[in-house]
């Protein structure tokens, strides 16, 4: 049964600067997957602010972050039909990026 | 711990993320798409027995790409004799590309991204879609050809022996090879022409997963996943065409709803009915982004685009109670004009019914009651039946919903109007 199957692709922070060669080479990936008719969504993700909920009390404060690279900065929903099928579209993706590292794992719907 | 990737699920992947470019790539060399399919099904063999082996390639697209090139040159060379000059420059580069896929370059980019490739996977659409094929052909070259899907994969979709499907794929490829391929750029009519054929080719694979006509099941959501990849795709070749976008929004927009069109054991749930907490925002959200692409590139919405507006004034509503019916009538007026059919009317029926009364609705579904199209229609009578109810006619109602029971193509929708048609009472069965 081909079912449609999304997948969140996340880069962790830390990595080596992007130049602007970089975003051009990512802008490109980009379109790439999006002629493939698998990207969803995609963005960038800003420092923002650390919740902590415990015993019922829930504290906001600016950090303390992990470090850098155990943080996500960026992200690309895709909808392919086979974990291979993400697997494959992420090592691309990483084969463009370059020095770095992140994950790609299943998304599960609200049926669950 | 790393984990060396799976040689049969990888080049499946590539397969379906490549295949269409690979294909149409070599089509534009060697003008003919079914020495192109050919060559990347052997290079598909050759990956399979060597992959296992030796390891899946660095660039496992690169590898394939470079391989389906060299089965297409393996191929012209058997079946016609080439002259010694051309043969040494074939092995030549050969021998040149074999160093660049064992040392695992990434030249990816320079193989199949070559300046005109999605030029060449939209002419490689009009070929599969080319009105001569025939419905069943263009829609079983369509999915094989740009979908990545294989031969048993069709034939488990529309629920047809696999052997159905190879004999359909053979005698449009033969066709398509009568025709050779076309790499000139078309006239804007002619392209415009092509164009509304492809689209016509996606939504007839959504409208069958949509509501199937055949098998047990109600919905086949492989193949509206499918229609909509293809139509996400069409967006980005396509990306100054109206339609192109309208039939993406009107796509995202019904596909948002997949999840609450069906009940736990498989039945059809009626929009009205449906849990709206089910629908998928984000398919929401790229709908209406697609519908407002459509609307700012032509001043006369086309047919997709009016459905697509329709499907958002679902979407916008947050229970059955808030649609606004009367803008909803509106838009299948609009569409009545630039593409009637008595289909079209009976939907304005239903929201001429929602947004008037059952008196009104009635009198549409009047001009259309001697429709051929819609003699044998389960809708008509179901809709009927429906007004009828709403009217206070319960008998007439009950006779009018059993009618579309008998009519309703699939086992699910039969019992949905058999159960409505008890609800409403009136005379038992037989």
């Amino acid at each position: 049964m081909l079912i449609a199957m999304r997948f969140l692709m996340t880069t962790n922070g830390g990595g080596p600067a992007p130049d602007e060669a970089l975003f051009a080479e990512m802008g490109e990936l980009i379109t790439e997957m999006a002629r493939s008719g698998i990207l969803l969504a995609t963005g960038g993700l800003g420092q923002g602010q650390h919740l902590t909920a415990q015993g019922g009390s829930v504290s906001i404060t600016d950090g303390p972050y992990a470090e850098a690279k155990e943080t996500i900065v960026s992200f690309a929903l895709i909808e392919v039909r086979s974990p291979e099928e993400a697997l494959e579209v992420a090592r691309r993706f990483w084969s463009v990026v370059g020095d770095g590292e992140g994950d790609v794992r299943p998304v599960f719907g609200p049926e669950g | 711990m790393t984990s060396g990737p799976d040689p049969r699920g990888t080049l499946d992947a590539v397969y379906r993320l490549e295949g269409a470019r690979i294909i149409a790539g070599l089509a534009r060399t060697t003008r003919d798409i079914g020495l192109a399919e050919d060559s990347l099904q052997d290079a598909m063999v050759a990956a399979m027995q060597r992959w296992p082996s030796a390891g899946v390639p660095a660039n496992p697209a690169a590898w394939l790409t470079l391989e389906a090139k060299h089965r297409a040159i393996d191929r012209i060379r058997r079946s016609v004799s080439l002259d010694e000059k051309l043969g040494a420059v074939a092995d030549d580069e050969r021998q040149r590309t074999r160093v660049e896929i064992d040392s695992g370059g990434h030249d990816f980019d320079l193989i199949v991204q070559h300046e005109g490739i999605e030029d060449d996977v939209l002419r490689l659409l009009f070929a599969t879609c080319d009105p001569q094929l025939g419905r069943e052909a263009q829609v079983a070259l369509t999915l094989r050809l740009l979908g990545g899907l294989s031969t048993r994969e069709i034939a488990r979709a529309y629920l047809v022996p696999e052997q159905t499907i190879a004999q359909r794929i053979v005698r449009g490829r033969r066709r398509l090879a009568d025709a050779g391929f076309d790499a000139t750029t078309p006239s804007e009519s002619e392209r415009l022409a092509r164009l509304a054929s492809v689209l016509e080719v996606v939504y007839l694979i959504f409208t069958e997963g949509h509501a199937a006509t055949t098998g047990d099941e109600w919905v086949r959501p492989d193949l509206c996943v499918e229609a909509l990849r293809l139509a996400r795709m069409l967006t980005t070749l396509a990306p100054d065409d109206a339609e192109v976008h309208g039939l993406a929004a009107l796509l995202e927009l019904q596909a948002s709803r997949l999840r609450a069109r069906t009940d736990a054991s498989g039945g059809p749930v009626r929009l009205a009915d449906q849990d709206r907490g089910l629908w998928d925002r984000l398919l929401i959200q790229r709908g209406f982004r697609s519908l407002a692409r459509a609307r700012s590139l032509a001043d006369a919405p086309g047919p997709y685009a009016i459905q697509a507006a329709i499907a958002a004034s679902h979407a916008r509503a947050a229970s059955d109670a808030d649609t606004d019916w009367a803008t909803i009538a509106e838009l299948y007026r609009m569409l009545s004009t630039v593409a009637p059919s008595p289909i079209v009317t009976l939907n304005r029926a239903v929201a001429v019914f929602r947004a008037e009364g059952p008196a009104e609705g009635l009198r549409l579904l009047d001009t259309i009651a001697d429709s051929p199209e819609l003699a044998d229609h389960h809708l008509l009578a179901a809709v009927r039946g429906e007004m009828l109810l709403d009217l206070g006619d319960t008998w007439a109602a009950a006779v009018e919903l059993r009618r579309a029971a008998e009519l309703a193509p699939s086992e699910r929708e039969r019992e949905l109007f058999e159960g409505r048609a008890q609800e409403a009472g009136g005379p038992r069965e037989g």
